[in-house]
């Protein structure tokens, strides 16, 4: 583990000493909870209009499909019209784009990031690399299922899928939403054991909370 | 880059020149020439830049004398030339001075051949530092004999029913079915 995330003495600028336990300090231990639908149908579904309306991209790009949510962004395909938009920082969006090939080393800040994402928040893989490996199918270094170590709901093919091709499966999601079918969020919460057994199978060294927010 | 060979074979036990292009040749030399080598290339020749330190492994040579090779590129920027020293180092227990007292940036190539051959730097700063994998518990991936799909295989779930098929044939069927 880091030194900087062993429990230790700090001194303060005013001088007075106090112990820092940054793995329980810092974070919340308790394990996610499944959030329930509305208590009548009519309003859930109201709920999901409303969700299936505001999708808020975290911008991070993980692999080279990032370079397709460039153009999507900026005026020459301009999602912005359709109601999606990016966001700097996962506290503040609730759709986490996998833009192509994770490593082991870039999946472990994609979990952090999905995790600090609040509820209700969806995963879209995108090209060949998130659903089978794509071109790094024998890579020493890189996962070749996202759905293992994540929930996804979903997946946009292509190798790379053009902006286009995006734009479609953002209009898909919405539907999925609105019909109350994305639910990965629940899904996470309800087989965290799974998916913490599978993330920590191929992260090596461990060195965060199992769950970060 | 004749020139240049001739002057350096005069003070260095140098191995015959490979000339790739008219501005880029290389040369092997002995481990304990390269230091000096490279010293009189920056001072005196005007090798001031270090392109790359990079490192081959000739697994196929035999079990007992196969070998690392590094190489040095050095680049003159004046006249437009490049030339790449090359040292062999044997495969087992490979350690190797450092030159990020003449280079600095020479460190991040040293740190990343530390890690992805397992080549010793013992003096270079942050040279056992982790510098792209995490937590790696295998041997080092780029050497040759580290079975990449096989450790794929065997560490990341795969997803069933991926096929591979040759291009050609695949295209001529969808396009023209039953003309093959």
């Amino acid at each position: 583990m880091k030194p900087e995330l062993l429990k230790r003495m700090v001194k303060g600028p005013d001088g007075v000493e106090f112990e820092v336990e940054p793995m329980r300090d810092y974070y919340c231990d308790a394990p996610p909870t499944v959030q329930h639908g509305a208590y009548i149908k009519i309003v859930e579904d109201f709920f999901n209009w409303a969700r299936a309306e505001s999708l808020w991209i975290l911008g991070f790009g993980t692999g080279c499909g990032a370079i397709e949510m460039r153009p999507l962004m900026t005026p020459r395909f301009d999602a912005y019209r359709y109601g999606i938009q990016w966001r700097p920082t996962p506290r503040q969006a609730n759709l986490l784009v996998i833009s192509g090939y994770l490593s082991t080393k870039t999946l472990k800040r994609a979990i952090r990031a999905y995790e600090q994402m609040q509820s209700p928040k969806y995963v879209v893989g995108l090209g060949s690399c998130t659903i089978n490996g794509g071109m790094y199918w024998d890579s020493y270094n890189t996962i070749k299922c996202l759905d293992q170590y994540m929930p996804v709901d979903l997946y946009i093919t292509g190798c790379m899928p053009r902006p286009e091709a995006l734009l479609a499966g953002f209009e898909d999601l919405k539907k999925l939403i609105r019909a109350g079918k994305a639910e990965g969020a629940n899904q996470y919460a309800e087989r965290f054991d799974w998916y913490k057994a599978n993330q920590k199978q191929v992260i090596h060294d461990w060195d965060m909370p199992d769950y970060n927010w | 880059m004749h020139a240049l060979y001739d002057r350096l074979k005069a003070l260095f036990p140098l191995g015959e020149l490979t000339e790739q292009r008219a501005n880029l040749a290389f040369a092997t030399l002995p481990v304990e020439y390269l230091r000096p080598a490279l010293l009189h290339l920056r001072d005196q020749e005007g090798y001031t830049h270090l392109v790359l330190l990079t490192a081959v492994d000739w697994l196929e040579d035999g079990q007992e004398n196969c070998q690392f090779q590094l190489t040095y590129l050095l680049n003159n920027r004046a006249e437009n030339l490049d030339i790449g020293l090359r040292v062999m180092l044997p495969r087992e227990g490979t350690t190797m001075a450092s030159i990020h007292d003449l280079w600095p940036t020479a460190a991040t190539y040293q740190r990343e051949l530390r890690e992805m051959f397992g080549i010793d730097f013992p003096d270079s700063p942050g040279v056992y530092e982790e510098f792209i994998l995490e937590g790696w518990n295998d041997i080092p991936p780029y050497r040759r004999d580290f079975d990449t799909l096989k450790y794929a295989n065997d560490s990341y779930a795969q997803r069933a029913g991926r096929e591979t098929r040759d291009p050609e044939t695949h295209m001529k069927e969808q396009l023209y079915p039953g003309k093959s």
